[in-house]
């Protein structure tokens, strides 16, 4: 029996296992909609198709599946580019389904036509124009492999309406054979056992573990090895929650706003292990002054990403997984002798001890409530309960990567490349539909909350019960942090003069809001928000002028902080 | 340092705009670039001429290499290989100069496509040095217009000798 290019769609995702969809409907997409209750696959209406994508990728990010987006064409394609470009650079699956008109008016300026092949083609892993039915199964089964696989990403497919339409019997393939696609997963065995024989004569080492350690499920076994060989560990912001911060060994976060201790095992780090992590400029700083006496050796699955900033000593093409398990083995093969050598480092394990105690992060309590108190008083009323913390941009991210103690993966979803004011709420969102039971909490800012707000009805619609966590400080507090600081606190359009009364806004959705404005209150307003099964906002009007501390200047090496 | 990298893709719609677009989106310099069908017609076979420390042409050929619709990259630079050009020059051939000119292009070995009154068409393929020396001894006659296809490369058989290193002196 013959099947529409709508139907094809929704069987495909069927058989993709997708559960759960993230749209809004149109005119190029409407035979899709229509045919949507028929199937199983659950659609979750957003209010801004921005969202639709950021709710995808946190239930990527959360889950380890692909997640998925529907929207239709012209706007509500183009609303999805700074979804997919979030995506794109922090490597998540995500498969991206857009309306478009019918082939035959492609090129013509039709109503609601915009080239969003040509527009994402730099901002998705790879994309699609669907131009005739029959190719349809083979590209959505393209598109999910291509997402999940090698260094994930988005993939996007644009659907013209007479595609939808059009009929063809429908068999989904059962392989994918693209030539042009073969990522490696094996690292390669010379590579591995160099880097072995370096990370054991080390005596300064230490791990530097990133966003791909998170992606291919990796966190058991790092934590294992640098457990086993007593090598302190520093996670990027994407690294958060691979390795357990409550550890000894755990120095916490490095790069511009990393700990002390962090930043300095690493500068004076003789190896150093780049485990899924890309040497980004936030992460390095100046480059020359980056990590100068280490030998360094990069696991990572995407060879672009190895000698891009730095040069390596020691690469490894290959699954971070597979190469920690092979190195794993390679340690166990060991003698005694070699093992206990390779944890002999006792004079670097008492200096990152010392550091530990210098510089810790720090805030000052006064009478206003200060947003890093807000944070830590969120991970200590959450301890044991495993909640997933999505993030906004700018300090609140911050002080949420810096004052939460992260100690799970994929319970820390946050724009580490992009940097997109507005991800996190609807990727809580996306986060919730994944575990409905689980503690999902956004930790925003004043300004940043206002560019996705509106999925307040989003939330209320579909009863996900999101906590919003708003660190009201009236600013656009990271950039009024380097105004203060590099430009003469020439406060230039930073100041959020007018915003919405948050408390009111989420009344308005039919959420419940509340607010705190004395350090008094943060502990029972907190209780009280994670007591409701509703989505709830609270507004904590925190101190104005509160800065990010430790802070590495832009153009300065990681050792050169300022610090409290 | 100049390179010159084959790129073997899929020859499907939109390809060439991937390969355009990793090149300005990353700040890559493209110097020429050439594109036709291959001898499979499901193959399109591209030639870059680009301009990059060792760095930096690590990352173009990695890049190629990371797209979905590309085969196969080449990169010609320390191969044994052939590369050729083709150009089309207008060059100014009024009075006494037209002998002259005439004379060179039977040195260069390039051909005459078109003669005016004042001007000639002249064809002439080669490598990059043989058609900048060419249009070197044709300025002083006044070169009206150029058009240059940009390079093509292929490698040569791999030989005997280099397989089994046997020096030939």
């Amino acid at each position: 029996m013959k099947k529409t290019g709508a139907q094809i769609v929704l069987q495909s995702l069927q058989i993709e296992g997708v559960k759960a969809v993230f749209g809004y409907p149109g005119g190029a997409v409407i035979n899709l909609y229509d045919e949507l209750p028929n199937y199983e696959v659950e659609h979750y209406l957003v209010r801004h198709e921005q969202a639709a994508v950021h709710a995808a990728d946190g239930y990527a990010r959360a889950t380890g599946e692909v997640g998925v987006a529907l929207v239709t064409s012209g706007p509500g394609a183009t609303n999805t580019v700074t979804g997919l470009a979030t995506a794109y650079m922090d490597s998540i699956s995500v498969v991206v389904f857009t309306g478009q008109v019918p082939t035959a008016l492609i090129g013509n300026d039709a109503f609601q036509e915009a080239d969003i092949v040509g527009i994402t083609r730099p901002c998705t892993k790879h994309n699609y124009l669907v131009k005739d039915v029959k190719e349809l199964p083979r590209i959505i089964k393209e598109a999910f492999h291509i997402a999940r696989s090698g260094r994930p990403g988005p993939v996007l497919i644009d659907l013209p309406k007479d595609v939808l339409v059009d009929a063809t019997v429908f068999e989904y393939p059962e392989t994918v054979s693209l030539r042009g696609y073969s990522p490696t997963y094996e690292g390669h065995p010379g590579q591995l056992r160099k880097a072995v024989r370096a990370l054991l004569k080390a005596k300064r080492p230490v791990f530097y573990v990133g966003g791909g350690a998170i992606l291919s499920n990796a966190a058991e076994v790092i934590t294992e090895l640098a457990i086993r060989l007593q090598i302190p560990v520093t996670t990027t912001l994407m690294g958060l929650g691979a390795f357990p911060e409550s550890h000894d060994l755990s120095l916490g976060m490095l790069g511009m706003h990393g700990t002390y201790r962090a930043n300095m095992a690493v500068t004076e780090s003789d190896v150093l292990v780049a485990i899924g992590a890309r040497f980004d400029d936030r992460v390095t700083g100046r480059i020359d002054e980056f990590a100068p006496d280490a030998k360094i050796i990069h696991i990572d699955i995407d060879p672009t990403s190895i000698s891009k900033n730095v040069k390596v000593h020691i690469p490894i093409v290959g699954d971070v997984h597979d190469v920690m398990d092979k190195m794993m083995m390679a340690v166990n093969e060991m003698s005694e002798e070699a093992q206990k050598f390779a944890i002999s480092h006792d004079e670097w394990l008492a200096k990152v001890t010392k550091w530990k105690e210098m510089h810790k992060l720090n805030y000052i309590q006064e009478e206003v409530i200060k947003p890093q108190y807000v944070v830590e008083k969120i991970c200590e009323l959450t301890r044991g309960l495993e909640p997933i913390i999505s993030t906004e941009v700018g300090q609140n991210q911050m002080w949420a990567a810096q004052f939460y103690e992260y100690t799970k993966p994929r319970t820390w979803l946050s724009s580490g490349g992009l940097g997109t004011m507005g991800y996190g709420f609807p990727a809580a969102l996306g986060a919730q539909v994944a575990f409905p039971d689980r503690l999902i909490i956004d930790i925003a800012g004043d300004g940043s909350i206002q560019m996705n707000s509106q999925e307040l009805a989003t939330a209320v619609q579909y009863q996900l019960p999101v906590k919003i966590i708003i660190l009201n400080n009236g600013y656009l507090g990271m950039v009024r942090q380097w105004q203060e600081l590099f430009f003469r606190k020439n406060y230039s359009a930073t100041e959020m003069s007018v915003v919405p009364d948050f408390v009111k806004l989420a009344e308005a959705y039919g959420a419940v809001g509340l607010r705190a404005t004395h350090p008094r209150e943060v502990e029972s307003t907190l209780k009280k928000a994670f007591s409701i099964n509703k989505p709830v906002l609270v507004d904590f009007v925190v101190a104005g002028e509160e800065n990010v501390y430790p802070m590495v200047p832009a153009g300065q090496p990681i050792s050169k902080m300022l610090l409290v | 340092m100049r390179h010159v990298i084959g790129v073997l893709v899929e020859n499907e719609f939109g390809v060439l705009s991937r390969i355009s677009g990793l090149f300005s989106g990353r700040g890559f310099n493209i110097e020429s670039l050439t594109v036709a069908e291959s001898n499979d017609p499901e193959i399109s076979r591209m030639t870059i001429v680009t301009l990059g420390d060792d760095q930096i042409i690590e990352q173009i050929t990695k890049q190629l290499n990371k797209l979905i619709n590309v085969i196969k990259v080449i990169d010609f630079t320390d191969t044994d290989h052939v590369t050729r050009g083709l150009m089309l020059v207008k060059v100014s051939v009024e009075g006494s100069k037209r002998l002259e000119v005439l004379k060179l292009i039977e040195v260069f070995r390039a051909r005459v496509i078109d003669m005016a009154a004042k001007s000639a068409i002249i064809e002439i393929t080669g490598n990059e040095m043989k058609l900048k020396a060419f249009l070197d001894v044709l300025a002083p006659y006044g070169i009206k217009e150029v058009n240059n296809t940009g390079i093509v490369a292929m490698n040569r058989e791999v030989k005997a000798r280099s397989r089994y290193k046997i020096k030939v002196v």
